[in-house]
């Protein structure tokens, strides 16, 4: 049976549609309401909160702690500075994907890992040699998302922060309500957006305050339902839906490297040794064999595909995860779609897939499977670039940034 | 005598003969199954043993009863149900102690109180035993080949195997080796440091064996516990609705409506030899029966030693026969209780009891397990035995009437060599079962006032009253040098026998014991491969 989080007393009283999942190992809500698509519109329009508490934290202290970090993670994280926070991954001897999350610099010493799942074991095995310590303090820390153009209004309501002026993937300490909150600059909906993270006996005051500040701005409670359709306008790849850590494949081929999946951009090689250093150079050398892409299905086909059946487009509202096979225009396939989901911003059919690299580069033009009254079809499916959505307001700074 | 003549003679209906005579009736055969006792199933039986309560007297858990006799014989059609075990409950003496549930978070917290390091390893070891497990399934779904033997069908299963075996991978590979040579703690040892985790874990090595959790060569009996896990719902642990004997009843039932005749209390004295060949059966009652063949279900030392009689045997076979080792070293005890037991540690909740659903393990620590057998060894019962729990009521409410509980307790050690010689068993069987009743007392006060009944079964009353050899549970030890082209002898683990027209279909055979139904279905396939009738 899941746990409450700190949340729950809140998050329950407003989930009046009863639409709740197991979020590693917690009671998370997937709607408040019925459908999830007003809770998308205030991620986008207005401003979200959701609760993140199940996400994975550990605490890394000690002398070693910033040498330590950058020996596990794909990333230098000795180029870290102190209030930094960056989007990274960490991978097997074999250079295989393990996990992926964000890491934190509070302090010279003193740095906070998230991840989608349990890695204490896989961290302290690698720790012999290093002056660290690491405490998993997921079930210590509660965590919401504030995400939405909104956002940072609604924070400055509530603290004392430089708001304005703090950066993409940067965070501050303040207090809020009387108790210490850290606030980071990050998210999952690829929008202007924030988490705030406090001890749990902060969690109701903080949850109150928010949707209080929140109340003039629109703010309204969301679930993981509208954040998997952000997630996918965001083109942000998820551990368990579009890989699988190695840790959990009973075969190589289910297995992923970080230049397969797009995060290629998150590993530093040429520095001292790291986990996995020696094949992703390899890789790095000879090229990915199948990269992980942005398709957008074409509108056209689709529409014409339903029109022959009598029948006018039928979408799904909610994002999927159930794969679909890609095939070149000529019936070879060369890959498979995990999730994808309409985007009500683009207007767009949108869907992450995992494709063979020689049909991998921005605007090649692919099918992939769509069934319509029980029977299979081919339709367009053309690789755009990501992230599909991606406003300015993101990475906005307002005021004086020093 | 009768004249009436069939083409093959099952002898004992316990599951496995009749899953054999089953698969011989529905390739056309006339098939005879002869059963000593007034219930068919053998170990795997039911019976009312006091008013309204249906216990699963000996064997009380499923878990590699092959799916595909479930299809072939359409059992869920002749009345089989099975109800999956929910979850794994180690009581300590203080605090709740450990529970392993379905859902992984959950039990990686459960286990993150005893070690954080351990609750994340945990999934990991699933992983590679899950591998190894997918790699035995090929051994149980498949006669053991002989690497002795030249014969060109023996070479070419060796070296489908060898190949199955080379797509392990080197890592698998030394698991492997780990697995058949250490010890079930030294092994676990290698991946968790929490004694309260490995405890529990540690006893499906030790499961109807005469050895401890130190003992080499019980890590891999390990394995068999993770082949019953493997792909999850349709191979999962669990009880037979209504007890065990409900399965044996549905193969039956699917047997007779295949033709097969079916008779009780219609014990079997001895073959019918001529010409060192086996002709057929002496009942008890002096009736001779007729067939082409005979197949018994019975352990190899009573087939050979009762059935055909040394006389019939060759010396080097009659040697080998005696060394293969039963020494049965379980008891069982089934209660009846008027409520559901409350644990101290962790208390019932509004009469619900989500961590008694599935097994319960009284197996506190390493040590307790290993001090249990030390007793063992020196010929007696443990004073504070291993005890394996289930109460089948919860999550099936047939077998008792309601609100009242059915208490199964599999029992070791209770080794059926005791200093006092197994014939004095009788004499000690009450203080047996206090100490099993005792034992669960320090766990749930309480219990021993809500006792409504108790049958105790020594080791000595499972071979006088189930015909196991020494008391046995899986017709011979389960450990590495009696399993595949070993079991029950090399040479003859292929079903066939030294004597002609005698065939072997039960536990005692590849793969093994457990309700499996796999020694039935291989030995009928053997039997019409060979086209012995």
């Amino acid at each position: 049976m899941p746990i409450p989080s700190p949340f729950h007393p809140r998050t329950s009283a407003l989930c009046t549609g009863l639409r709740w999942k197991d979020w590693a190992g917690y009671h998370a809500v997937c709607n408040y309401g019925i459908c999830h698509e007003p809770e998308y519109y205030a991620f986008r329009h207005a401003a979200g909160l959701m609760d993140v508490t199940p996400l994975h934290k550990y605490d890394v202290h000690g002398p070693d702690a910033a040498a330590f970090l950058a020996r596990v993670m794909a990333k230098n994280i000795l180029k870290l500075k102190l209030g930094q926070v960056t989007y990274c991954c960490w991978c097997d001897e074999h250079g295989k994907l393990l996990d992926d999350g964000t890491v934190w610099r509070l302090d010279e010493q003193y740095f906070r890992v998230t991840a989608a799942e349990p890695n204490l074991t896989w961290f302290k095995r690698n720790a012999h040699g290093f002056d660290v310590t690491i405490v998993d303090t997921t079930s210590q820390i509660a965590a919401v998302s504030l995400q939405g153009p909104h956002a940072r209004d609604i924070l400055k309501q509530v603290c004392d922060a430089d708001m304005d002026g703090l950066k993409f993937f940067w965070m501050t300490p303040t207090s809020i309500e009387g108790h210490d909150a850290i606030i980071t600059r990050t998210g999952y909906t690829g929008d202007l957006g924030y988490e705030v993270w406090v001890g749990n006996d902060a969690a109701l005051p903080l949850w109150d305050a928010l949707m209080s500040a929140g109340q003039p701005f629109g703010i309204a409670p969301t679930g993981l339902d509208a954040l998997d359709v952000c997630r996918v306008e965001a083109g942000f790849i998820m551990n368990g839906v579009d890989y699988y850590s190695a840790n959990h494949c009973i075969i190589e081929n289910r297995k992923s490297t970080p230049y397969e999946a797009g995060l290629g951009w998150t590993v530093n090689l040429d520095r001292d040794p790291f986990i996995g250093q020696e094949p992703l150079r390899r890789e790095k050398e000879n090229g990915a064999i199948r990269h992980f892409v942005g398709l957008e299905v074409d509108w056209d086909e689709f529409e014409h595909l339903h029109d022959q059946f009598g029948l006018p487009p039928e979408l799904c509202t909610e994002a999927w995860r159930d794969p679909k096979p890609i095939y070149t225009p000529s019936g070879k396939q060369v890959g498979y779609a995990t999730s994808g989901a309409w985007s009500p911003m683009l207007k767009k059919n949108l869907a992450l897939a995992t494709v063979d690299s020689q049909f991998s580069d921005v605007g090649e033009e692919l099918r992939i499977e769509c069934t319509v009254e029980y029977e299979r079809h081919k339709i367009k499916a053309t690789i755009e670039k990501k992230p599909f959505f991606d406003p300015p307001r993101k990475r906005s700074v307002l005021g004086d940034t020093k | 005598m009768t004249t009436q003549r069939y083409d093959a003679i099952i002898v004992g209906g316990g599951h496995n003969g009749l899953v054999c005579a089953a698969y011989l009736a529905r390739a056309g055969r006339k098939v005879l199954v002869l059963e000593r006792r007034h219930v068919l199933g053998g170990a795997a039986v039911s019976e009312e043993l006091y008013p309204g309560f249906h216990f699963s007297v000996c064997s009380y858990v499923v878990s590699l009863f092959r799916p595909q006799i479930i299809r072939d014989l359409e059992l869920t059609k002749h009345g089989l149900e099975m109800i999956p075990l929910e979850s794994s409950f180690t009581p300590q003496l203080e605090g709740p102690g450990l529970c392993r549930w379905p859902e992984w978070h959950r039990t990686r917290r459960e286990i993150a109180q005893f070690s954080a390091q351990d609750a994340d390893i945990y999934p990991e070891f699933g992983l590679a035993m899950s591998k190894m497990a997918y790699f035995a399934r090929e051994l149980i779904d498949n006669p053991a080949p002989d690497p002795a033997s030249l014969n060109p069908t023996e070479l070419i299963r060796m070296l489908r195997l060898g190949k199955h075996m080379r797509s392990l991978g080197p890592d698998m590979m030394h698991l492997n080796m780990q697995l058949l040579t250490m010890s079930a703690c030294d092994f676990l040892d290698l991946w968790f440091e929490s004694d309260v985790l490995k405890a529990p874990m540690a006893v499906s090595g030790i499961i109807g064996t005469f050895l401890g959790v130190r003992s080499p060569g019980t890590a891999y009996v390990l394995l068999h516990h993770y082949m019953g896990e493997i792909d999850g719902a349709f191979r999962s642990w669990g009880f037979v609705k209504g007890g065990t004997g409900q399965l044996s009843n549905a193969v039956a039932n699917a047997a007779r409506s295949l033709g097969v005749e079916i008779r009780t209390e219609a014990p079997v004295q001895q073959l019918l030899m001529r010409n060192g060949e086996a002709q057929g059966v002496v009942l008890e009652n002096g009736d001779e029966i007729r067939a082409n063949i005979v197949v018994s279900g019975l352990d190899p030392r009573r087939t050979f030693m009762n059935l055909v009689g040394e006389d019939h045997l060759e010396d080097d076979f009659v040697t080998q026969l005696k060394r293969f080792k039963y020494r049965g070293s379980s008891g069982k005890v089934n209660i009846a209780v008027d409520r559901l037991p409350e644990f101290a540690g962790r208390p019932n909740v509004n009469g619900r009891a989500d961590h008694l659903r599935g097994d319960i393990a009284i197996a506190p620590g390493i040590d307790y397990l290993e001090t249990a057998y030390d007793e063992a060894k020196y010929g007696d019962f443990s004073r504070r035995p291993y005890i394996n729990v289930v109460i089948p009521s919860i999550v099936d409410p047939s077998v008792a009437p309601p609100g009242k509980h059915i208490v199964s307790c599999f029992v070791q050690y209770a080794p059926y060599h005791i200093k006092e010689g197994p014939e004095n068993w009788p004499s000690r069987r009450e203080a047996f079962g206090d100490t099993v009743v005792d034992t669960l007392e320090e766990y749930c006060p309480g219990f021993k006032d809500s006792i409504l009944f108790r049958q105790v079964l020594t080791p000595w009353d499972l071979e006088q009253e189930f015909g196991l050899t020494e008391g046995n549970i899986f017709h011979g030890e389960l450990s590495p040098e009696q399993l595949l082209f070993q079991r029950p002898m090399s040479g003859w683990a292929q079903y066939k026998t030294p004597i002609d027209k005698l065939w072997m279909c039960a536990s005692g055979t590849h793969p093994g014991g457990g309700i499996m139904g796999a020694p039935g279905l291989l030995a009928a396939r053997a039997i019409l491969k060979a086209r012995a009738t």
